[in-house]
């Protein structure tokens, strides 16, 4: 159950980022911290213990394997990660290129 | 095994809070991929080989990309103080974590201890599903054949993301 | 965008060719070992972007390479869907049916269409991601201009 727990403030870590942080590439790093903490969580509740990777042994039918459920819905979010990430930070320069910060306090300021 | 991936989530967290706090940008990315790197760790200990590969190349193009967005612009991080009094922060930050702690506690309640998968599809998706789908990889079976609409609706969000950065960037706008 | 010095030239020369083959492994090999069109599809952008950061490309080349990567990209999701609806037209009538034989479990040749769904997907995530990078390329490029 510690596992949870960790995984839970790792997740809080992370808003807590977002929510203090005025640089625009920190929130972007947060972001994917709360992302990290969700992935992490979803390949921890499909681990039994004893398991084998989802790999079937067809000399031995035997075995136990872990829940290959999780794993997969994981395995499509990180690379959807990934797109968004590269969405955020295009996102990112293209408000640098107007503005010439990363504040978004600045910005709120600066408008127009 | 819960020891050994605890420790590793403990340095994830310690990564974070670097990260969140540095002064310099650059070090608060590379401080960033510390998170995903481990990450490949924790999947390859809970025996999910299929994400750790993915999870391990995803992560050194994502620093690619970032320390590339940084490096051209400022690295400065501007610290300002609050515009709130400090109790009001500090009492604000309280209330929130013990209402978050509570809902944790409520919902991990139902949540069998670790290493006891309690979820009833995780049989309907093991046994027999070398016949069903002729795959040995019991991973690319569920992705492509239980929940090929998941695999299509991910594919189209991915599409969407690019057409989203390719928009995003020809723009011209106002000076 | 300029190229890097001679060492890292050389280096990517004798790497980036077998950082390729190993992506199209994995994918080939989806059904079979841990892997799969995600994992291999960003493998092969991987080396796409170690070529093109290494050795640098010129304005005009870079706008061409990602235009061509965008069909790609859109070619690829299109097979991907008319595969799966091949589905509903034979065999079962289900969208997602696989329906052709599966062979014997463990060769490379077996499993129906996931081996197909796999090659697809991995062309799909590569020209993706090849397509992003290449647009913050082009971008920074435009504004040094």
């Amino acid at each position: 159950m510690t596992v949870y727990w960790l995984c839970f403030i790792l997740f809080l870590t992370g808003l807590y980022g977002v929510i203090t942080r005025r640089n625009l590439i920190k929130i972007a790093i947060s972001l994917s911290v709360m992302e990290f903490s969700c992935f992490l969580f979803l390949a921890l509740i499909g681990y039994k213990e004893g398991g084998v990777a989802p790999i079937v042994d067809l000399a031995d039918p035997d075995k136990t394997y872990v829940d290959p459920l999780p794993q997969a819905m994981v395995l499509t979010a990180i690379v959807i990660g990934l797109a968004t990430t590269a969405m955020l930070m295009a996102v990112i320069i293209r408000i640098y290129r107007k503005y010439g910060t990363f504040d978004i306090r600045e910005i709120k300021n600066l408008r127009g | 095994m819960e020891l050994a991936i605890s420790i590793i989530v403990g340095f994830m967290i310690l990564g974070a809070i670097y990260a969140i706090h540095a002064r310099d940008i650059l070090s608060a990315v590379i401080a960033g991929g510390i998170v995903g790197y481990s990450l490949v760790i924790c999947f390859l200990l809970l025996k999910a080989p299929d994400l750790a590969i993915v999870q391990i190349v995803v992560e050194t193009i994502t620093l690619i990309i970032m320390v590339a967005v940084v490096l051209d612009s400022s690295r400065v991080e501007a610290y300002g103080k609050f515009d709130r009094p400090a109790w009001v922060t500090a009492g604000t930050a309280v209330l929130i974590l013990a209402i978050l702690f509570w809902f944790l506690k409520e919902a991990s309640a139902p949540l069998a201890p670790f290493g006891e998968n309690s979820m009833r599809m995780a049989d309907a998706y093991v046994n027999g599903a070398v016949e069903k789908t002729g795959s040995i990889n019991l991973v690319t079976g569920v992705v492509f054949d239980f929940r090929g609409y998941d695999t299509l609706g991910e594919a189209t969000v991915l599409v969407t993301a690019v057409l989203g950065v390719l928009t995003i960037l020809r723009i011209k706008g106002k000076r | 965008m300029e190229g890097m010095t001679v060492i890292v030239k050389k280096t990517t020369q004798l790497i980036a060719g077998i950082i390729f083959l190993y992506g199209i492994y994995i994918i080939l090999h989806g059904h079979l070992t841990p892997g799969g069109g995600f994992a291999g599809g960003v493998i092969l952008a991987g080396s796409f972007i170690l070529l093109i950061l290494a050795f640098g490309s010129d304005f005009l080349n870079l706008i061409r390479e990602e235009r061509g990567s965008t069909l790609y990209e859109n070619l690829a999701i299109l097979v991907f869907l008319l595969l799966a609806l091949t589905g509903l037209l034979a065999g079962g009538k289900i969208f997602f049916a696989n329906w052709l034989p599966h062979g014997t479990p463990g060769e490379l040749v077996s499993a129906g269409f996931l081996p197909l769904y796999n090659i697809f997907i991995g062309i799909e995530v590569a020209a993706s991601i090849l397509t992003i990078f290449l647009a913050l390329v082009i971008f920074k490029e435009e504004i040094l201009k």
